[in-house]
């Protein structure tokens, strides 16, 4: 079985690979792209999540933020993961052989599992976190540190690996 | 020049110099410095999409301003406190960047917009800022205009570590 690192090496001699590293706009304007994504996303999840702390916006059900913010969360995940796939061709084995990266990646996993979390039980009761609290604070606290977590780790991949 | 002696003497203080010469100070700053301009970015769009009828448009402008704006202000002192440290570690060559420069004059505009608009043009957002109203041409505009200049400040801001200098 081919290892991680033979991979890299090949993906790295495709065209695709060499076209994105040839071409000197392509990597910058990608990663604006991702960075746009990313302002989307962490945007809306600050709002949810404040929403869900009992912060912010205590006059409107929580369902309600939810389904104002919580669509732009899924909408922008492909563009992200798109931009995100050009910057792995481009340089594969910066990020796949990357620590951070994979860590990065397991933060992702980790923000979208709790972001299905909150919503999932607003689908069958609009009010199902207005009458936990304490849970829901709990979830968004930690829906908040997953996303940062996300950002600073996203930032790093370029200082390791 | 004058103030190029100023610059080189912001890069000679003892914290231009801890965040240029340590290993992890810049890429912390760095990191926190992005997920402010993301927040500030990301719910100044919010607003403009609202102001241009597009999103939000279950919720009255004033409330929707009034919950985003103040997360904005936050995110945008701590984006020109880190903007700030990471500038004095190399102020010379920052100050000499053309997409540093651009940058700046896209956030002066976006500034601009946001002053007139908010002196002039939204005296009057109660009678068209009710839930589900539909928005002034100039909401639209300044919206739109808002939008645009900040995506150009993100540009900008990508585009200088890819064209930073040495001087």
């Amino acid at each position: 079985m081919p290892s991680l690192h033979q991979f890299c090496a090949w993906l790295d001699s495709t065209p695709a690979s060499v076209t994105i590293k040839t071409i000197g706009w392509i990597v910058p304007t990608v990663q604006t792209i991702h960075i746009l994504s990313i302002a989307a996303v962490m945007s809306a999840v600050l709002m949810i999540d404040l929403r869900l702390i009992g912060i912010l916006g205590r006059d409107q059900l929580i369902a309600r933020v939810s389904r104002r913010f919580g669509p732009v969360i899924w909408w922008t995940l492909p563009i992200l993961l798109a931009t995100g796939v050009i910057q792995i061709i481009g340089e594969p084995a910066r990020s796949l052989e990357n620590p951070v990266f994979r860590l990065k990646m397991a933060l992702l996993v980790g923000a979208l599992l709790v972001t299905l979390g909150y919503q999932i039980p607003l689908r069958r009761n609009p009010s199902y976190w207005d009458g936990r609290r304490w849970a829901a604070q709990i979830i968004a606290v930690v829906s908040l540190l997953l996303w940062v977590g996300i950002v600073f780790a996203g930032r790093w991949i370029a200082y390791t690996g | 020049m004058e103030f190029d002696h100023l610059l080189r003497s912001l890069e000679a203080t003892s914290f231009a110099t801890a965040i240029r010469e340590g290993n992890s100070l810049f890429p912390w700053l760095e990191g926190l410095h992005v997920l402010a301009d993301t927040l500030v970015i990301g719910t100044i769009a919010i607003v403009d999409l609202r102001l241009m009828g597009l999103a939000s448009r279950d919720r009255s402008i004033t409330r929707l301003t009034a919950e985003v704006l103040p997360c904005t202000w936050a995110a945008f002192a701590v984006a020109a406190i880190t903007g700030l440290l990471l500038f004095s570690s190399r102020a010379f060559d920052y100050a000499h960047n053309p997409f540093l420069r651009a940058k700046f004059v896209f956030m002066a505009l976006a500034g601009a917009n946001m002053l007139v608009f908010h002196l002039l043009g939204s005296r009057d957002v109660d009678a068209w800022g009710a839930p589900e109203q539909s928005t002034p041409l100039r909401a639209r505009i300044a919206g739109a205009a808002s939008l645009l200049l900040w995506i150009g400040v993100a540009v900008c801001g990508r585009w200088i570590g890819f064209t930073l200098a040495r001087g």
